[in-house]
């Protein structure tokens, strides 16, 4: 439990602050602090091999991707309190239906913690799930879609090299 | 031991925060990490259902949702690149023509 509270405390927190970040680099190191508190949560419940493929794809993969672009792009900070007023969402009207929506939500939350929980919310026995297991599945009742994510991620690839090219190129028609 | 409707909270928590950071932020970059917040917040509550009804399909969709999370990664990442060199801007209001 006291676990639990801990990874939860650092996920929510640092998320928070990869929201507050005006600087992206902050926000994508903070971002991966949240990853690693949820892959303790995934080894908390049981899940020990994504937890491992959280830290490796995600905060491994995923966001050296992210930082690269943004050293790439030698990002600006937002540049701001300007466009921050004239912003649509500023204004006092949105935000008052904002603060009733989220009140509403929290409501619900604490209902669903205080009504909800119970004897019906808690887990049954510890039984590790084993990646023999999970790779039988995968490779079996899985293995169609499997195989579409390998020609989603082709696709993807082949999407961000056509994006990312320059198209100053001689040999680029003009209207490609 | 907490339960699944503290798991199922949390992700609710971690979804409105990254909700709240695609409408509150004015920054490319930071609207794909928001993105990535609300993946995972699904992604936890996925395997903590898979958890609670004991079964691996949980953590399997949790795969598909990663891959999918990498090829979006990719192709946005390709798109900010692309706007970024015709605008010099990451701001999204700036981005308000369908061709130039």
């Amino acid at each position: 439990m006291t676990l639990f509270y801990l990874f939860a405390a650092v996920a929510v927190v640092a998320s928070m602050l990869v929201i507050a970040q005006r600087n992206p680099i902050y926000s994508v190191l903070l971002l991966i602090a949240s990853f690693g508190a949820l892959s303790g949560l995934y080894v908390l419940l049981d899940a020990p091999f994504v937890a491992v493929t959280q830290i490796i794809v995600y905060a491994g993969a995923i966001m050296v991707l992210f930082l690269f672009v943004v050293m790439l792009l030698n990002a600006p900070h937002e540049e701001t309190e300007r466009d921050e007023r004239l912003h649509l969402l500023r204004r006092p009207g949105p935000m008052r239906f904002g603060a009733v929506l989220a009140a509403a939500l929290v409501m619900e939350l604490v209902w669903a913690l205080t009504s909800g929980g119970g004897e019906t919310g808690s887990f049954p026995g510890a039984q590790v799930s084993s990646v023999r297991a999970l790779g039988r599945s995968l490779f079996t009742d899985y293995a169609f879609p499997f195989e579409v994510t390998s020609v989603l991620i082709l696709v993807a690839m082949v999407g961000a090299v056509v994006l990312a090219r320059r198209e100053s190129g001689p040999s680029v028609p003009p209207d490609a | 031991m907490p339960t699944l409707a503290h798991y199922l909270v949390l992700s609710a928590v971690l979804f409105c925060i990254g909700t709240a950071g695609v409408f509150v932020r004015r920054n490319l970059i930071t609207i794909l990490l928001s993105i990535e917040i609300m993946l995972n917040a699904v992604n936890l509550t996925f395997i903590a259902f898979g958890r609670a009804l004991g079964t691996a399909d949980g953590q399997i969709i949790v795969f598909f949702v990663m891959t999918v999370a990498a090829a979006e990664a990719a192709v946005g990442l390709a798109i900010v690149i692309g706007l970024f060199r015709h605008r010099e801007s990451l701001n999204p209001d700036t981005f308000t023509m369908l061709k130039w």
